[in-house]
């Protein structure tokens, strides 16, 4: 039975909900706010913060100091890059594990997950060895692999739940219609997943552009994306609350942008399975 | 051409073994009905035919040539599944076209027999709709028009009409038989309704627990079952057994009666017993009567015209030239 919803327990709920999104939305916001303050005003409390003269010179400074263009570049090419590599390995290995999947599948996609539980910072010191061994210390190439790896899990868990809401007649038909393994995946298969391919790759862009931990410790200067853009401000010279907020309104500026303009899909993506 | 010789086929999935050993052939042109109970193997049988499934051991001999280990595409065979399983993203002609481009057909001859399996299966109007913006009959007409497009040595049918409702059901199913009239092409048809079973088929295989319990003709089946699992299953409504001394007197452990084979009468008779339901179809009256000594109630069906009170007293008669007599294996005994 439904329950009875009074006009004034919806008020309430309402009030609630709203209390609980500004509670969250909150840091970003004030993010925002400071960025348009003097370095002077940002320190202050709240209510003066609020109340001093509103002004642009941060942007300009902090565009003057360190190149956005340029960290933003790399921050496209790592979190696009890290993307289409991780769906290019996840979609056959998805495929084959929702179409035709073995005893031990369940176990290997634990075991895939299992290497998220692992602390980062556990594998930095091999991983950095690694890296300078390779070459691929400060380069794009090393940070695409590396956050592909990182994410590579969590693509094939949200591909494989997606895959297994697919008939299996379908692929059934287009088996017997003489599709190749290729056609298959190429005609059938992907056209009929592109909302979870598609959120697949909005949640894995997200992740890539905000990952800090490896962004930082694997680049210096050349393949720098905006993380390291913002933590410039928050060390050597101490920290300066105006500018650091002026960095970081700039760097998620973006994909903040694109995740307003595919929220749809994403919810979808994030709550897919959870009701049949 | 589409003849299809199964010797020996088994197929265990782990320890469960579905079909034992099998022996079937379908000679071209047939249509074929496998028919049975659910979890009788026929679905695994007909995927095994199609190559959906990997026969555990023994040969599928499509047109001469042994097939089981030639992967489904390359068999030559169309299916049309219960579900449809049209391509929800493909508009109809796409659906229809698909298997052609993946044959590499060029676009004109695609466009042709794709316009005239539309115009065949009267699908014109619906031709750029996608399949959710159709009836489940159109539906599965769209998955017909795939299977034919593709001229086939056979059409495997897997409970195609399951998920239509009963007018439709009674349409489609004529639809196909004209279908197989006018192709001439084997089909095989899998369903667990004998009705269906027995209006189309030339040949009815039925299975149980993946035996083969008998092969033939519908009215060979109807007329002279094998076993007493095949009289109990094929027929609707279904055959009466009775057990004990009304069995004895025939030399038999049970005997089998059809409901038309049964005349009752309010004054004299054979078997004495007492009305319960009546079912009135108009045409027919179905009545359900329980006879002191036996069992299970008897259905009797009697003319539309014939109207008995429920608890009043009749008196049945079997016709003996059509008594089923059966041995304690439930075998027939001639």
């Amino acid at each position: 039975m439904a329950r009875a919803v009074t006009p004034k327990r919806k008020a309430i709920n309402t009030a609630v909900a709203w209390g609980i999104g500004l509670l969250i939305f909150f840091p970003i916001m004030w993010i925002l706010v400071l960025s348009f303050k003097t370095e002077a005003d940002a320190i202050k409390t709240p209510w003066e913060v609020l109340s001093a003269p509103w002004t642009t010179e941060n942007y300009g400074i902090v565009q003057e100091r360190s190149d956005y263009g340029k960290h933003f570049f790399n921050s496209v090419i790592i979190a696009v890059g890290s993307t289409v590599l991780g769906l290019l390995i996840a979609i056959p290995a998805a495929w084959s594990m929702a179409f035709v999947p073995s005893k031990r599948t369940k176990d290997i996609l634990l075991w895939m997950l299992s290497t998220k539980m692992l602390p980062a910072v556990g594998v930095l010191y091999p991983m950095y060895l690694m890296f300078i061994q390779l070459g691929l210390l400060d380069t794009r190439v090393g940070l695409v692999l590396v956050l592909m790896l990182i994410n590579l899990p969590i693509i094939v868990w949200m591909l494989y739940t997606y895959f297994r809401e697919i008939p299996g007649e379908i692929l059934e038909a287009a088996r017997m219609d003489g599709a190749s393994l290729k056609s298959e995946i190429l005609y059938v298969l992907t056209p009929m997943a592109i909302p979870g391919i598609a959120s697949t790759m909005l949640l894995n862009v997200i992740l890539a552009w905000n990952e800090a931990f490896w962004t930082l410790n694997l680049t210096a200067a050349k393949a720098a994306p905006l993380t390291a853009f913002i933590a410039s401000y928050s060390s050597p010279e101490g920290l300066f609350y105006a500018k650091l907020s002026a960095a970081s309104t700039m760097a998620i500026a973006p994909i903040l942008i694109m995740g307003w303009f595919s929220q749809k899909q994403l919810v979808r993506g994030l709550t897919f399975g959870a009701v049949k | 051409m589409g003849q299809i010789k199964l010797s020996q086929v088994t197929k265990s999935f782990g320890d469960v073994n579905v079909i034992p050993p099998l022996d079937l052939t379908i000679e071209d042109g047939e249509f074929t009905v496998f028919v049975g109970p659910s979890g009788c193997g026929k679905s695994t049988l007909l995927r095994l035919i199609a190559g959906l499934e990997d026969v555990t051991s023994g040969s599928i001999e499509i047109d001469g040539k042994e097939a089981a280990d030639v992967p489904p595409a390359k068999r030559g065979l169309a299916m049309v599944f219960q579900s449809y399983a049209l391509y929800p993203h493909m508009s109809v002609r796409k659906n229809i076209a698909f298997p052609l481009k993946m044959a590499g057909l060029d676009q004109a001859e695609i466009d042709k027999r794709v316009n005239d399996a539309a115009r065949v299966l009267n699908l014109a109007d619906y031709i750029d709709r996608r399949p959710g913006q159709l009836s489940g009959g159109q539906r599965q007409r769209v998955a017909i028009g795939r299977a034919i497009v593709r001229e086939p040595a056979a059409f495997l049918f897997d409970e195609p009409l399951s998920n239509l409702d009963a007018a439709l059901r009674v349409g489609m199913r004529l639809e196909i038989s004209e279908l197989h009239k006018r192709l001439a092409t084997t089909m095989i048809y899998v369903t667990h309704d004998q009705v269906e079973a027995m209006t189309m088929a030339d040949k009815i295989v039925v299975l149980h627990a993946g035996v083969v319990e008998q092969v033939g003709s519908p009215l060979e089946l109807y007329r002279r079952p094998r076993n007493k699992f095949v009289a109990g299953f094929i027929g609707s409504p279904k055959m009466n057994f009775v057990e004990g001394a009304e069995a004895a007197k025939h030399n038999a452990q049970t005997i089998g009666v059809r409901p038309e084979h049964i005349a009752v009468s309010t004054e004299t008779g054979d078997w004495k017993g007492k009305v319960g339901v009546s079912e009135h179809l108009g045409s027919d009256t179905f009545f359900h009567i329980t006879v002191d000594g036996f069992g299970e109630p008897l259905t009797v069906r009697a003319g539309g015209e014939v109207e008995l009170e429920y608890g009043q007293d009749v008196y049945l008669t079997p016709d003996t030239a059509h008594i089923h007599k059966f041995d304690a294996q439930g075998l027939r005994i001639e």
